[in-house]
Order: C-alpha cells, then sequence, then structure tokens
C-alpha cells in the first residue's frame, strides 16, 4: 500500500542555523495507522510536522503525499491535500485568528474548502464544538476570551469538522487536564475506528501516545533514534534516551 | 509569614458573569501552593487577578494581599513595583507574553539589568546563565533568536528564565512544563524545587496534571467553575479524594496512566 505521507531521507536547515536541524529522517504513515512522534524539547518534532505539512522545505530528502512528491506549486495536489489534511498546531492561541468569532474560525475549513455555505456549516460546527465539550454560545465570542484548554480544544474542533483523512497535531491535548483529554483521546479514537482517520501526533504524554498510536518514532537531536510498534518502543525501548523519557514520566503517589 | 492572601476573591465580567467565586487560600513564604482543576476553571483568571493584570472588562473584588499591598482596586502605580520585585509570573502560552520582534536575550537582560544593575559583558554573561539553568542547549544561539525562532519547549523555559531572573519572592508559574518532554520537565521541576529551598521563594503553580503537582507542591486546591471544591495536603487529596469532582480526576489519571503500564509491561 502506499503511505499517506511519507518523508525520504529528508533534512531540514533553518536560515542561519549552522547545521542541519533534523537530518535523515525516513517515516511512513500508512492510511489508518496512527504514529506518534517523541523526543526531547527541540529534537525537530514540530519541524517534521511542518514538513509534513508542506510548510518547511526539505534541504535534503523528499516529502510525499499519496506517493507523489509534495509540491505547493502543484494546484490539483495542493487542492487534495487541503481536503484530506488538517492540523492542529502547537500553540494554539497564535494560531487561531484573533479578530473573528470562534463559529468562523471552526467553519474556515468547511468554507474554504467549499463544502458548505455559511448556513449548512453552522450545526456542523455547533457539533463539532460539541464533541470537545464546548458549548454552544462559544460560536460567538472572541479566542481571547477562552482559557489556554478552551482554545486547544477550539483548534482541535476547526481540524475535525471537515471530516479530514489525516490529522496532524502538535501537543494537542497538553492544555488539558485530565477529564477533559480523556474526553478529547476518546473523541480521536472514535474518529480513528469509525472513519479510519490517520492520526500523526506530537506528544510528550506517553499514556496519550499509548491510547492512539500504533506506532512511534523517537526523535533526538534530529534524528530518529528509535521506531516501531508502540508497544515495542514504550514496552521494551532499544535506545537509551527512550528508557530515559519513560523513566521520567511522572507517577500519581500510590 | 503570610506572603499571600487570597480572601473572597470574585472575578466578573461586565455582563455580570461569574468567572472565579469566592475564592480564599494563603501561600506563605518558601511553601508551594498547587492550583489545579478542570480547564475554564479560573485558575490562570486567578492568577492574572492576584497580579491585578485581568483583561479589560472584567472586575475583581474580595481581598488579595501580596507581600503587604492589596492588590484589588490599586492603582496601576502601585502593582507595578510589586510585579517582578514580589512576584514573577510564567504565562501559560508564552508566546503570548514574550515580544515578537525583541531578541530573547534582550527581554531576559531587562528584569536582570534592573534587579541587579549589570551592564555590557556582564549582563550578556547573567542572560547566558540565566539560559543555562533552564537547560537551554546552545544559549547563545538562542539568546539571539526571536521567539518564532525557537521550538515550543524552548519558549517556555525561556519565560521560565525570565520570570526566575527577578528573584521574586512568588513565582506564579501557570502550567509552565506542558510544552516539556518528561525528562526536561523533570529536571525543571527539580530546579524549581532547588530555588524554593535555596532562596525560600514560594510558589503558586498551576497544572492541570496531578501528578506534576504531587511532585512539587505541598498543598493544593482543586478549582471547578470558579469554585474551590476541595484543599488540603496533596498526598491526601491524590489518595482519599473526597469531592465527586476530585475523585474523577483522580480516575482520570489513574485511567490515563494505567494505558502506560499495559503496554510497557513486560
Ligand atoms: N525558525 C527557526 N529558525 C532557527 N531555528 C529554529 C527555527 N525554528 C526552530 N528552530 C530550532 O530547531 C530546533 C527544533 O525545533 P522544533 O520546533 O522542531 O522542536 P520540537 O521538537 O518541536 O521541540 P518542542 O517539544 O520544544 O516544541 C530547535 O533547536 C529550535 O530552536
Ligand atoms: N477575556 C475573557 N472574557 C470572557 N470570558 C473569559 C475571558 N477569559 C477567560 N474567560 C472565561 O473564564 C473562565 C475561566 O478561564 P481561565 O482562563 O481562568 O481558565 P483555566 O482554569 O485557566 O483553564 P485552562 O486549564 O483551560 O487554561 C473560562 O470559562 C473562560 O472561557
Ligand atoms: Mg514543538
Ligand atoms: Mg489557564
Amino acid at each position: 500500500m502506499t503511505p499517506v505521507l511519507e518523508l525520504k531521507d529528508a533534512a531540514v536547515r533553518y536560515r542561519g542555523t549552522a547545521a542541519d536541524v533534523v537530518a535523515d529522517v525516513s517515516l511512513a504513515v500508512e492510511a489508518g495507522e496512527s504514529l506518534a512522534l517523541v523526543g526531547e524539547s527541540g529534537a525537530g518534532k514540530t519541524t517534521l510536522l511542518r514538513l509534513l505539512l508542506g510548510l518547511a522545505r526539505p534541504t535534503a530528502g523528499a516529502v510525499r503525499f499519496d506517493g507523489a512528491g509534495l509540491n505547493p506549486r502543484d494546484r490539483e495536489q495542493m487542492r487534495r491535500f487541503r481536503r484530506s489534511v488538517q492540523c492542529v498546531f502547537q500553540d494554539p492561541y497564535s494560531s487561531l485568528d484573533p479578530s473573528r468569532r470562534v463559529g468562523a474560525i471552526v467553519a474556515e475549513p468547511l468554507r474554504s474548502l467549499g463544502l458548505d455555505s455559511r448556513s449548512t456549516a453552522a450545526p456542523k460546527v455547533a457539533a463539532a464544538l460539541e464533541r470537545v465539550g464546548l458549548q454552544a454560545d462559544a460560536v460567538d465570542r472572541y479566542p481571547h476570551e477562552f482559557s489556554g484548554g478552551q482554545r486547544q480544544r477550539i483548534a482541535i474542533a476547526r481540524a475535525t469538522v471537515c471530516d479530514p483523512r489525516v490529522l496532524l497535531a502538535d501537543e494537542p491535548v497538553s492544555a488539558l487536564d485530565v477529564t477533559t483529554r480523556v474526553k478529547v483521546v476518546d473523541l480521536l479514537a472514535e474518529l480513528k475506528q469509525e472513519r479510519g482517520l490517520t492520526l500523526v501526533m506530537v506528544s510528550h504524554d506517553l499514556s496519550v501516545v499509548a491510547s492512539l498510536c500504533e506506532r512511534t518514532a523517537v526523535l533526538e537531536r534530529g534524528r530518529i533514534v528509535e521506531q516501531g510498534a508502540t508497544s515495542q518502543v514504550l514496552g521494551e525501548p532499544g535506545h537509551p534516551y527512550t528508557r530515559r523519557l519513560i523513566e521520567s514520566v511522572p507517577r500519581l503517589p500510590v | 509569614m503570610t506572603l499571600l492572601d487570597v480572601r473572597g476573591l470574585t472575578v466578573r465580567t461586565d455582563d455580570g458573569r461569574i468567572l472565579v467565586d469566592d475564592l480564599s487560600f494563603t501561600v506563605a513564604g518558601g511553601e508551594r501552593l498547587g492550583l489545579i482543576g478542570e480547564s475554564g476553571s479560573g485558575k490562570s483568571l486567578t492568577t492574572l487577578a492576584v497580579l491585578g493584570l485581568l483583561p479589560d472588562g472584567m472586575t475583581s473584588s474580595g481581598s488579595v494581599e501580596l507581600a503587604g499591598t492589596q492588590m484589588v482596586g490599586a492603582a496601576e502605580r502601585s502593582l507595578t513595583g510589586v510585579r517582578g520585585r514580589d512576584a514573577a509570573v510564567v504565562f501559560q502560552e508564552p508566546l503570548t507574553a514574550l515580544d515578537p520582534l525583541m531578541r530573547l536575550g534582550r527581554q531576559i537582560a531587562e528584569p536582570l539589568a534592573r534587579r541587579t544593575g549589570l551592564t555590557g559583558k556582564h549582563l550578556r554573561g547573567a542572560v547566558h546563565q540565566a539560559l543555562e539553568q533552564v537547560r537551554l542547549p546552545e544559549p547563545d544561539r538562542i539568546a539571539r533568536a526571536f521567539a518564532h525562532e525557537v521550538s515550543g519547549g524552548q519558549r517556555q523555559r525561556v519565560a521560565l528564565a525570565m520570570a526566575l531572573a527577578c528573584e521574586p519572592k512568588l513565582l506564579i508559574a501557570d502550567e509552565p512544563t506542558t510544552a516539556l518532554d518528561v525528562s526536561v520537565q523533570a529536571e525543571m521541576l527539580e530546579l524549581i524545587d532547588g530555588l524554593v529551598r535555596e532562596r525560600e521563594m514560594a510558589v503558586l503553580f498551576v497544572s492541570h496534571d496531578l501528578a506534576v503537582v504531587s511532585r512539587v507542591t505541598d498543598r493544593v486546591l482543586v478549582m471547578k467553575d470558579g469554585r474551590a471544591v476541595e484543599q488540603g495536603v496533596v498526598h491526601d487529596i491524590v489518595r482519599a479524594p473526597r469531592e465527586t469532582y476530585t475523585r474523577a480526576l483522580v480516575a482520570s489519571a489513574r485511567k490515563l496512566e494505567s494505558a502506560l503500564d499495559l503496554r510497557s509491561a513486560p
């Protein structure tokens, strides 16, 4: 089967940095299968998502979507890409347009993809907000009138409202308390199960990773040091960095 | 000695919605209090009210005494002295707190210079040290970078370094480790722990993570819908939560934790 998204020996160097920020990264995301990217702060996880989204260009190697090289100038491919792939950014506040009401923000994918008119979008927006535990009256308010975790859920509602095939999510539950977190994890699990959603998720919460992702790739200083089935990687970590990561998970006092 | 004394704190919007409802708690010098609760329960607004930083369209009532200064209803001028000197804050979303147009090094240098009077080479050295203290790699590059040129967790550590550079009597940290992987998080918690002991710094620590809160604080206050539902010693509350919401919180935390155990069972 052709992977939905694939990185092949990819490297990225930002302007002004002396060395590659990520290098030699190869990974493939099969349809309906979820991949977690974990690793130390600054290891390059967000950079890899930016590559997969076409927001960063590889300085070496390739990014493929449905088997073809991702090319932002190929309009037909970009249309398919935007119809298929949605994302949740790490910093919810800066990814929500402060001058627009939440209703318009969440409806945006439906509107820009030409799937809905304003009136046919409304019930879908309400349903998407409800699924993440936000009240219907949220549509009339602006992003700054919400708490951190509420803004994060607005971003999740926007990314899931149009039934994407693939969701790229950068720490999508980091600002959520555990009860809300369980709710959102259940929602994503349901989308996977019922709609065959493919999820690529960056998370430092290894229990969320274990609950949602079949595969895990561990990144250290821009390189993948270990990847495979999550049960294998987290259950029998082969790399010292992965072991350290698992040992550092804070546990509740018994 | 009581450093922060909050009594009957209530925050309402101009159109009459009550967002924080009759909240009371104290933090003594060198003490650590955790604030935990549901998303949207009023934790961040509480920290903003403590510092007199509520957004337009909201007012607070009740009493907030911070190092002897009444913060509720006080004139902006008398509050600026308190902020930084007596209390420093790490905001929940570092991007909103950092100036996008100013190099990160300069943003740390400002509070440092104010407190220490250092200049030039010595000030640069101190900035370097402040960045190293929060375990940022390549501190010199990060000092020269703008906020959008570093990773999410790096930004969060810059914000922590800025707050610590003030050597405040009270550190208010709103979800200061959400963007950090667990190993860097553990190091930051240790750093805060150490400073609490060395400097007798007090901490008001907002977090949604019970395990993290029980690692860094002595007492915890659990919030829901703007109210305190339970308050007490962390370990007691984790072991024997009394209120329905707290019980659900502990149960969810254990449920998530067990996902990890299943997979990592040999
Ligand atoms: N625009 C940029 N210019 C220069 N360097 C950058 C830029 N963006 C990121 N970096 C650097 O690239 C490295 C990888 O950053 P990235 O954001 O991918 O990390 P991350 O794994 O997502 O970390 P975190 O968990 O802290 O969010 C970091 O050292 C960061 O400082
Ligand atoms: N500027 C504002 N105008 C109106 N309502 C607001 C404003 N800021 C916050 N609120 C509301 O006040 C309540 C408390 O918000 P607060 O940010 O204190 O929550 P929180 O406990 O910090 O949540 P989280 O864990 O999600 O960050 C929320 O329901 C939020 O929607
Ligand atoms: Mg990141
Ligand atoms: Mg908050």
